[in-house]
């Protein structure tokens, strides 16, 4: 049977269900799917904290958003056209998020009186009307999988549980996808387990096959791929970009890789993905405390690695007091921050940006530190040798944040030349060097000289108690201390010479009202303002790639528009250093849902401040 | 650095570059003047590490001692060699990246009751039985002195001091019992005023491989003075130390007139040599992969120095972790060849655009 095809720019799709039914997984497949068909994507998994919530219930819901289209994209969608829920639970937490009209797929088999009781549905929602304003294809998904496995000698559970691959297969024929990276995948993944892996796919080809043949679907729709510029690409989440961004930080500075880690939500996949790399010289540290996991890091820095530690914020809060002895030693770090909702344990997989204070201010005495954020998933590969960089030219412990939205989202990614990669010189010291003191700075960066142990006739003792200027002997002389405060501050306010001036999106030149974020928000603010201008207003976007220090031109930037709309998922943490800088009274914007911004409620937001201009 | 890293450890100290110039105390010895209080046991210990140090003949720059907080741990301003005072209770975390990534460096840890047993009790039980190549010794005076005269983990119950005006009220840690307990493959006690005693015992720290906790008896002239009197008075002293010797019948005593047997509770009790067989008498066995008897030995200084084993308690083989790290990264480029970044970056599901 041939069907209608209609051709589309962009869809968004949500795969929602129980946490055991595989929706991450589905999601992901699909993802690679449309990856490898060239449309460009963005995608925003969504999870519970608990492993196997009970079955069925609403805070066990787990969903999977990806957004596509023949056209460069920037975030995973505000609402989806296309609603998948495997169950009431996952209907109910959803529905609230599909547009009118938009597609509505569901698996009858779970919309049992039991299930639907669980989740509070006095009456059926399929059979009440209550769904009359979408485009409902109920199907008995479970019970056709199980049916189309019946020559298979597998268990009905094992059969049951395949209805994730036959939703699959029939989204993937509604959306033409290519299916031979899945079929692989499956290969793959169950070689040792020969009857589930043809089971599985019997049941994507299953799923396939329905939507060719059924009446449910009369069209097939079709997104074309998007003209993206030449290059060879993969798809990437940001905590996968990150661990190789680290990997790449170890390659181009020559040195080894020393990562010590407290598993945590949502960083642990970034110790995970490190620990694969042996080959490279990494070597990855589970630590018995993330007290003990910077320890170890700043001591294999210590002895001439690239020390990196990897955790969440309250992780970072244990990590508070390595983190000054690294200032006060000077040594190169890396420390990941991939934030999450708080305080304390909070949302442990839900997004937020709240820990920029905590990072720039959360330790004893005067101890600045670099802040470097990625703006995207992708994006956290350049920012991991970014923070390597200025780790390891300046002597200094960068923290680099991250977050739990970019950490487990992913987009295409131009795989870069390794060529055209910055190379790093850990400039070590040399023996015999003239004139050898551990605290004698060069003169343009400030930077003190790194002379690690086996480095002969250059011993030395250092430590967190207050040094010489220049000798590093222990030193409680009142102005020698000022001198140190300010040297170390002064080390870490040069960086800003060293790094791109903050640039400008205002392609009319006309705008007078500059929006600036930093971090994960960047994908939002870009497709709210590129809305704006579609609609015929001027604004201004700039994102903020440092923290600390700022780009030199900041302040002139800020000052140059009426208004500054600052957007963040915190309580206007980044407005706060702009103000207290700057002296700009910036307006912010602030949700904390533990969700990205939608890009609608973002163009509202910057619409009404240029309107009331 | 790189030609070490490569290569597999037999000894603890396999893998350190030798020196062929003689070396004395001397060259140990900063130009930092020393600033414990004048009496303090930490001078004795200092001085019996310097001059042990030539010994083993290593390249002084491949040296490298680490330390927490309190007064044991100014210990690395004093040494002329690689030196980190960190912060409190830290120091086997920062010493165990530094021993796992440099296998060409000898990794000492310095640290004290306080440091080692409270706050960073932790990083000490994970440090043992991870088996890092790491040497710990850890300065035992019973009391806080840095912060001027609290209790430690490791004093007697009943203690009065600043914090405790009528008594301290928790039992405290016996760190060589703890230290058995957390899989510790070397463990060790000896005393601040007895230098012989004290090099020996360093001596085969220095040569083990992994982990070795050494806890020196040091005493606080300030705050705890005499803490370890009936171990140092030459009128009692050899009535109440236990020497312990590997392969030797443990009796003790001025005319070696007491010994050691198994006790019918499982444990070890003193008796009197004439009066048992001389085979009943326990003979040491440090090298024993059972713990309990070790464990044994150390429950004998309770009460408190009525009789107090001294020497090596446990000294295992057991492959140590930065070693059994270095193969596994030798094992992934054997079997996978060298990391190649271009090939990691674009390893998976990729697609052309032109």
């Amino acid at each position: 049977m041939t069907k209608q095809v209609q051709q589309l720019d962009r869809v968004i799709i949500r795969f929602a269900g129980d946490s055991g039914d595989g929706m991450q997984l589905t999601g992901d497949r699909f993802t690679q799917e449309t990856a490898s068909f060239g449309n460009d994507l963005s995608t925003l998994p969504n999870f519970p904290a608990e492993i196997r919530a009970p079955a069925g219930t609403l805070p066990g819901v787990s969903s999977f958003q990806l957004h596509f289209a023949d056209h460069d994209i920037l975030t995973p969608g505000d609402a989806p056209d296309v609603l998948v829920a495997m169950n009431p639970a996952a209907l109910k937490a959803n529905i609230g998020d599909l547009p009118r009209g938009g597609d509505l797929i569901v698996n009858t088999d779970e919309f049992t009186k039991r299930n639907l009781a669980k989740v509070g549905y006095d009456s059926n929602p399929l059979e009440d009307g209550s769904l009359s304003e979408y485009r409902v294809h109920a199907l008995p998904l479970t019970s056709m999988t199980v049916e189309a496995l019946a020559g298979f000698d597998i268990t009905k559970k094992d059969a049951e549980r395949a209805k994730n691959m036959f939703a699959l297969g029939l989204l993937s024929w509604l959306y033409h996808r290519p299916t031979e990276g899945t079929l692989a995948f499956l290969e793959r993944k169950f070689a040792k387990k020969p009857e589930i892996m043809k089971a599985n796919i019997a049941a994507f080809q299953a799923g396939w096959n329905y939507g060719e043949t059924t009446e449910t679907f009369s069209v097939q729709y079709e997104v074309k791929p998007a003209a993206q510029p030449a290059g060879l690409y993969r798809n990437i989440t940001g905590n996968m970009a990150l661990a190789y961004g680290l990997v790449a930080a170890g390659v181009r500075s020559g040195l080894p890789v020393f990562l010590g880690s407290y598993p945590i939500t949502p960083a642990s996949d970034i110790l995970h993905e490190l620990s694969k790399h042996k080959r490279f010289g990494v070597r990855t540290f589970q630590a018995e405390d993330e007290i003990a996991a910077i320890g170890a890091a700043l001591g294999a820095s210590f002895g001439g690695s690239l020390g990196v530690t990897t955790t969440s914020g309250p992780g970072v809060a244990l990590k508070s007091e390595t983190i000054g002895l690294a200032v006060a030693t000077e040594l190169p770090l890396v420390i990941v921050d991939v934030q999450r909702a708080g305080p304390s344990t909070g949302m442990p997989t839900k997004t937020e940006q709240a820990d920029l204070l905590q990072v720039m201010f959360g330790r004893n005495g005067e101890a600045p530190v670099p802040v470097v954020a990625p703006r995207s998933p992708s994006d956290c590969f350049d920012a991991a040798l970014e923070a390597a960089r200025i780790a390891i030219k300046y002597r200094t412990p960068v923290v680099l944040l991250s977050d739990g939205y970019l950490a487990n989202g992913s987009e295409p990614w131009r795989i870069p030349d390794v060529e055209s990669l910055p190379k790093i010189d850990p400039g070590f010291a040399v023996p015999g060097q003239e004139d050898f003191a551990p605290f004698r700075r060069d003169p343009e960066t400030l930077a003190r000289p790194w002379a690690i142990p086996g480095t002969a006739g250059l011993e030395h003792r250092i430590g967190g108690l207050e040094k010489s200027d220049v000798t590093g002997n222990i030193s409680y002389d009142p102005e020698n201390h000022d001198t140190m405060v300010r040297l170390r501050q002064a080390k870490i306010d040069g960086i800003a010479s060293d790094i791109a001036p903050v640039e400008v999106d205002d392609p009319s030149g006309r705008a007078r009202v500059l929006v600036i974020g930093w971090g994960c928000t960047y994908g939002s603010i870009a497709a709210a303002v590129r809305e704006l201008r579609a609609n015929g207003r001027h604004v201004a976007h700039a994102h903020l790639r440092h923290l600390n220090p700022f780009p030199a031109n900041l302040g002139e930037v800020l000052r140059s528009y009426d208004k500054v709309v600052v957007p963040e998922i915190n309580l206007g943490q980044l407005a706060l250093l702009l103000r207290a800088k700057y002296l700009v009274d910036v307006i912010g914007y602030n949700r904390m849902r533990g969700l990205p911004f939608t890009s609608e409620e973002l163009a509202g937001v910057i619409q009404d401040v240029i309107d009331s201009e | 650095m790189s030609e070490q890293l490569n290569g597999t450890s037999a000894g603890a100290l396999s893998l350190v570059p030798k020196t062929d110039v003689k070396q004395t105390a001397k060259d140990f010895k900063t130009d930092q003047e020393v600033r414990w209080c004048p009496g303090c046991g930490d001078y004795a210990i200092l001085a019996a590490v310097q001059s042990f140090l030539p010994e083993l003949g290593l390249r002084r720059e491949n040296i490298c001692f680490i330390s927490g907080i309190g007064c044991s741990s100014r210990f690395p301003y004093y040494m002329n060699t690689y030196g980190f005072h960190s912060i409190h209770g830290r120091a086997p975390a920062i010493a165990t990246g530094l021993a796992t990534s440099r296998p060409d460096l000898s990794v000492w840890v310095v640290t004290g009751d306080g440091d080692a047993l409270s706050i960073g009790g932790n990083h000490l039980i994970h440090a043992l039985r991870r088996n890092v190549n790491l040497k710990i010794l850890l300065f035992n005076n019973r009391i806080y002195g840095l912060t001027k005269g609290q209790y430690s983990p490791t004093s007697e119950v009943g203690k009065i001091t600043k914090s405790t005006p009528m008594g301290s009220l928790d039992t405290p840690f016996n760190p060589i019992s703890l230290a058995i307990g957390a899989e510790g493959t070397f463990v060790a006690r000896t005393l601040d005023s007895d230098r012989k005693h004290l090099q020996s015992v360093l001596r085969a720290a220095a040569q083990h491989k992994g982990t070795a906790l050494v806890e020196i008896y040091q005493n606080c002239n300030i705050f705890n003075d005499g803490a370890f009197e009936p171990l140092k008075d030459p009128a009692v002293r050899e009535d109440v130390t236990i020497r312990l010797e590997h392969g030797e019948p443990i009796v003790f005593g001025a005319d070696r007139s007491k010994g050691l047997r198994r006790s019918a509770s499982g444990g070890l009790e003193v008796v009197n040599v004439a009066d048992v067989d001389p085979s009943e008498i326990v003979v040491h066995d440090a090298h024993n992969p059972d713990p309990s008897l070790a464990f044994a030995l150390s429950r004998l200084d309770s009460p408190a120095f009525e009789h107090t084993p001294i020497g090596i308690f446990r000294q295992v083989q057991r492959p140590s972790y930065d070693e059994l790290m270095r193969a596994q990264i030798e094992e992934a480029v054997e079997h996978e060849g060298p990391g190649d970044l271009a090939a990691l970056l674009a390893s998976g599901d990729t697609w052309r655009i032109d």
